[in-house]
């Protein structure tokens, strides 16, 4: 049975009519390019291009090395200068591909090629994505051809196209719907030509009437395939609200979405299945929102990944006259993360750039208090937890609390108890650590069995 | 009258009952500790501070006396200890040299710069988790202080935005060094003037972009010393205080004044 809505959830400011209004405007980078070996979740791809080499776009630069990886695709034509260390979006330093574009963008032969998808098998099709370097491009990076390769192809109920897009600020899946809604239909047909007994579903928040009408008119005639328009509330896109709506089931970390009869992918994953599979086109190209209150001309960006964040602030006009960004997000304010170096590269699964002039976290930190005790973060909370409690338990170092009585693991870092805390308190910074203790607790404890044995 | 006597009487034989079962459940469940360890336990420090890899003073004394630890186990006592424990154990274990902990960083604010303003928890292990390094160089010290709250001497404090130990007060107990997520505290041998302070890895160029006093790996120390003590790897200079004779010559030498205990 599935619900209205899921439990908990916040309505932050939505800020999107900066940039809803504006259509996709297609931006071919002209600076260098470079290609984080690691953009995904699982195993960074390995080079297969070397210093001095001729690329062109839409050629393979690194392939999968594992089973949990993903290829990487160039995104222009042009020589590659260097495979080395380059600062990333998440401030870390890690092996990328850095390639000096020529500006010519010439093709690999090939690339654009229309394929009638029913004339392919599932194999093929798996392959095709696989090959694409297709990667969850909502946020999490999570390669593609893995999560639609589950145990149970038979299982699975629902292919859930996920383009509720409740984060602040942000409007790109939304134009992509408004303006490629047929594309994005065709490729949810593809995904549930794997699902024999699947059902495809639209997610879309009902602050996006043009996406809705758009989808809703691209659906007709498609049996299988429903519009679902959902109440506006975050954190609506995370994976587990939506199949909280859809299917109405919750599920643990222990469990993927597969184990209880559901695939998620972002409407931008659906439609780089679509270029991949129906246009031989891998995934070189995604819609990016550059938008904030310090941006001239807040924008959507069809541009190629690996351009530089600078230059999609340029391309946007750069910063409005007499003003400057004092905080610059990868990503909307709820979940974005900080960077504070423009020079890093754009990659597969960075959705917007935002660029604010408050700084809204350092105005709460000057009034934060002690916790008041009013309750309000357990009953935001989507996943049900009690985040004052956490809270107590990580600042007392109680890791043992914090995961099994409280099971603080659960928790997705969706923001949404930080932002309703009237106290100010720093809650989702404070489990992001505790998780990243615990786990690395659990690591060294593992591995010292492991040495053990 | 009687009431207060049949209460006397009653209350007085419970008291003897309750006494004799004392008697008889302490010598049943009795359990046999060995002298020596009350001993041993008295003359260790009592910090329970763990930096003898047991869970505490009580642990370790067991150990010792079950075998399973060296009388030099507790590395906070030092030789008096240990040689205390030797006397009430019959052994001849020899304590190590006193060894206090030592940040590697002299990135103050006089040194570098900062490059963003990071807001959010003031504690090193949310800065590292957000990656948004206050100061231009993304090895140093951030001085938000973790190392100084675990420190049970209260040794660390900082001083204009890098942390520093006081040696006279450090006991060596290593937990500072194993909470700094850059890895920027170490051991060395109690009175080691000559030690490079600098972590950053980075090539020569790139350091002198963002700090007065960082290590730029121009091997210059390395000729200076006459003992084969500093060595060069990854950009850094390392000191290997088993062989260095504190003479201070490479300090003399350093261009960026980065070893410290200069003659």
């Amino acid at each position: 049975m599935s619900m209205n809505t899921f439990r908990g959830g916040v309505h932050p400011e939505g800020h999107k009519e900066l940039s809803s209004g504006a259509s996709f405007e297609s931006y071919l980078p002209r600076g260098e390019m470079i290609y984080p070996l690691g953009q995904h979740i699982g195993r960074p791809a390995s080079p297969v291009v070397k210093k001095g080499d001729r690329v062109l776009a839409g050629q393979l630069i690194a392939e999968a090395s594992a089973f949990v990886s993903a290829n990487i695709v160039s995104g222009c034509s042009g020589t590659v200068k260097a495979v080395d260390r380059h600062r990333t979006i998440a401030g870390t330093f890690t092996d990328c591909v850095i390639i000096e574009n020529d500006g010519l963008y010439e093709t690999l032969p090939g690339v654009g090629v229309k394929v009638d998808p029913s004339s392919l098998t599932k194999e093929e099709i798996l392959a095709k994505i696989k090959d694409a370097g297709i990667i969850g491009m909502g946020g999490a990076g999570f390669p593609t051809h893995v999560k639609l390769a589950p145990k149970n192809p038979d299982g699975i109920r629902y292919v859930i196209a996920n383009g509720a897009e409740c984060e602040p600020y942000i409007t790109c899946d939304d134009h992509l719907m408004r303006e490629h809604a047929d594309q994005i239909m065709a490729g949810l047909e593809v995904v549930l030509s794997l699902f024999p007994h699947a059902e495809g579903v639209v997610i879309i928040e009902k602050n996006k009437p043009e996406a809705i009408a758009a989808m809703q008119k691209a659906a007709e005639g498609r049996g299988r395939i429903r519009i679902m328009p959902v109440p506006v509330k975050y954190p609506q896109g995370g994976e587990r609200s939506c199949i909280s709506v859809v299917a109405g089931v919750h599920y643990g970390i222990t469990e993927l979405p597969a184990d209880v009869g559901c695939v998620v992918d972002n409407v931008g994953t659906i439609y780089a299945i679509y270029k991949a599979v129906c246009e031989s086109t891998p995934l070189m190209e995604r819609g990016v929102t550059i938008t904030g209150e310090a941006v001239k001309r807040p924008c959507n960006l069809m541009t190629r990944i690996g351009v530089s964040c600078g230059e999609l602030l340029e391309a946007a006009g750069g910063f409005k006259d007499g003003t400057e960004a004092v905080k610059v997000l990868a990503g909307g304010p709820m979940m974005g993360i900080a960077f504070d170096n423009l020079n890093v590269p754009l990659q597969k699964n960075n959705n917007a750039l935002t660029f604010l002039v408050r700084d809204e976290v350092a105005e709460a930190e000057r009034i934060q208090t002690p916790c008041i005790r009013c309750g309000r973060c357990s009953r935001v909370c989507p996943q049900g937890l009690t985040p004052q409690m956490m809270s107590a338990a990580f600042e007392k170092k109680d890791y043992d609390r914090y995961e099994n009585k409280l099971h603080g693991l659960e928790c997705i870092s969706c923001g949404s108890c930080t932002f309703i805390c009237p106290a100010k308190r720093p809650l989702t910074q404070e489990f992001k650590i505790a998780k990243a203790e615990i786990m690395a607790i659990k690591r060294a404890a593992k591995e010292k069995e492991g040495a053990k044995a | 009258m009687s009431a207060v006597l049949i209460a006397t009487v009653v209350i007085g034989l419970v008291g003897i009952a309750v006494g004799i079962a004392l008697v008889y459940i302490g010598n049943k469940f009795h359990v046999e500790v060995d002298e020596r360890e009350t001993a041993i336990r008295e003359v260790l420090p009592g910090n329970n501070c763990g930096a003898c890899g047991y869970a505490g003073c009580d642990a370790v004394a067991a150990a010792i006396v079950a075998g399973e630890a060296d009388a030099a186990a507790c590395p906070v006592g030092g030789a008096p200890v240990t040689e205390k424990i030797n006397a009430i154990m019959g052994t001849h274990s020899e304590a190590g040299a006193r060894r206090v902990a030592f940040v590697r960083c002299n990135g103050t604010c006089e040194h570098t710069s900062t490059k963003n303003n990071y807001v959010g928890i003031r504690d090193c292990r949310a800065v590292v988790m957000s990656q948004l390094y206050p100061w231009d160089c993304d090895y140093g010290c951030m001085g938000f202080g973790t190392c100084a709250a675990v420190c049970p001497q209260n040794a660390i404090s900082v001083k204009d935005g890098a942390a520093v130990v006081d040696s006279e007060s450090c006991i060596g107990c290593g937990l500072c060094v194993k909470e700094c997520p850059k890895n920027l505290i170490e051991l060395v041998p109690y009175g080691q003037k000559t030690i490079v302070q600098c972590m950053n890895r980075d090539k020569g160029k790139d350091v002198k972009l963002v700090c007065e006093v960082g290590c730029i790996g121009c091997r210059l120390c390395t000729k200076q010393c006459e003992t084969g003590a500093i060595t060069v790897d990854g950009n850094l200079a390392h000191i290997d205080y088993s062989l260095c004779s504190d003479c201070g010559k490479c300090a003399g030498k350093c261009p960026q004044k980065t070893i410290t205990g200069a003659s």
